[in-house]
């Protein structure tokens, strides 16, 4: 195709009642009705799913790959964050 | 009867498997990946259609034809799919006209077909009307932003629409084989399917900002035999394969 091209999306696919929406990949739609169209047939066609999410690619705000480090590794070291750091007092069993 | 049933089957089957073979040759061929996608999904779905009418059809008949048979050991005489379908695919536009004209036809020919007495035709009916909205639904989609989209898209979409409106007259031709079965309640009068059509695709044409063409010329001839030359060159190519190397195998 000539010219420019169609505007990317970003498509989520929520594969059973119950279940969060997940990323699933991307495509290419002239507007929101046809890119869920396109997303039927592109990721649903073996009935991964009973929903589907589009969303502008454009309108995704993301964290950066540079900020990696300040983002994330702070919480490596911090294991009280997790329900395993603690004991169980005796006596308490439904904690 | 059963010849009857035969005949009848054939037209449904083989509008079905034509509608796939021109839908194919878009393959690789549409303007974005995306719709090339939509398209070879819609023309599988034609083709299972098919398969499963052509065989139900060798087995009615009883002279031993499975579907390769029907499919690819018939000429072109012998074939009873509508003019509208061996048509040539032309621009975009064209396709996407014929494929709004064809699926809204047979939506409602699946949906009313649902209720006949030939239980196995009803079942397989079932299947593939759900399979026809979808297409319908494609067909129409593409209509509305071409006619309501550029100049030159409006253009095209216009001038598809004018050039495939007499083709529909055959889809809703009744014959003395439809009234025979209609009134066996094995089939459907596609006379009676008109109506429905009309209030189907006149409002996407007024969405799309497209004139409806004046009814008028109304060629037929294809629920007999009698074909374009279209026809030959679409099942030259469909069938080489299987008449070079009769009974290959993947």
């Amino acid at each position: 195709m000539t010219g420019e091209q169609w505007p990317l999306w970003e498509v989520f696919v929520r594969p059973r009642r119950g279940l969060s929406h997940g990323h699933v990949g991307s495509l290419h739609a002239p507007d929101a009705a046809m890119a869920l169209r396109n997303a039927r047939d592109l990721y649903t066609r073996r009935q991964e799913g009973v929903s589907i999410w589009v969303v502008p690619a454009e309108q995704i705000s993301a964290s950066s790959p540079d900020e990696k480090d300040a983002f994330f590794d702070p919480a490596a070291d911090k294991v009280y964050r997790y329900p395993t750091f603690y004991d169980v007092p005796e006596g308490a069993p439904h904690i | 009867m059963s010849a009857d049933q035969v005949d009848y089957l054939l037209r449904l089957g083989d509008d079905a498997l034509v509608a796939a073979q021109r839908l194919g040759e878009w393959y690789a061929g549409t303007p974005e990946m995306e719709q090339d996608v939509a398209l070879a999904n819609i023309a599988l779905d034609q083709l299972g259609m098919a398969r499963l009418l052509l065989t139900y059809a060798g087995e009615l008949e009883g002279k031993g034809r499975d579907e390769d048979a029907l499919a690819f050991l018939r000429d072109d005489r012998e074939f009873r799919n509508c003019l509208l379908v061996e048509l040539p695919n032309g621009d975009f536009a064209m396709t996407m006209a014929k494929l709004l004209f064809l699926s809204a036809y047979q939506r409602l020919l699946y949906d009313a077909s649902i209720g006949v007495a030939d239980e196995r035709l009803a079942a397989m009916c079932a299947k593939a009307r759900k399979e026809s909205a979808y297409h319908l639904d494609n067909g129409a989609q593409w209509t509305i932003r071409l006619g309501d989209g550029t100049d030159e898209s409006h253009r095209r979409m216009q001038a598809a629409v004018d050039e495939l409106w007499p083709y529909t007259h055959e889809l809703f031709a009744s014959d003395e084989l439809c009234q025979r079965l209609d009134e066996a309640g094995l089939a459907v009068n596609p006379a009676t399917l008109r109506d429905g059509w009309l209030s189907t695709v006149e409002p996407v044409l007024a969405e799309a900002t497209l004139e409806r063409p004046a009814d008028g010329w109304a060629p037929e001839g294809g629920r007999r035999g009698v074909h374009t030359e279209h026809l030959s060159y679409l099942l030259a190519e469909m069938q080489v394969l299987h008449r070079a190397h009769p009974g290959a195998k993947w």
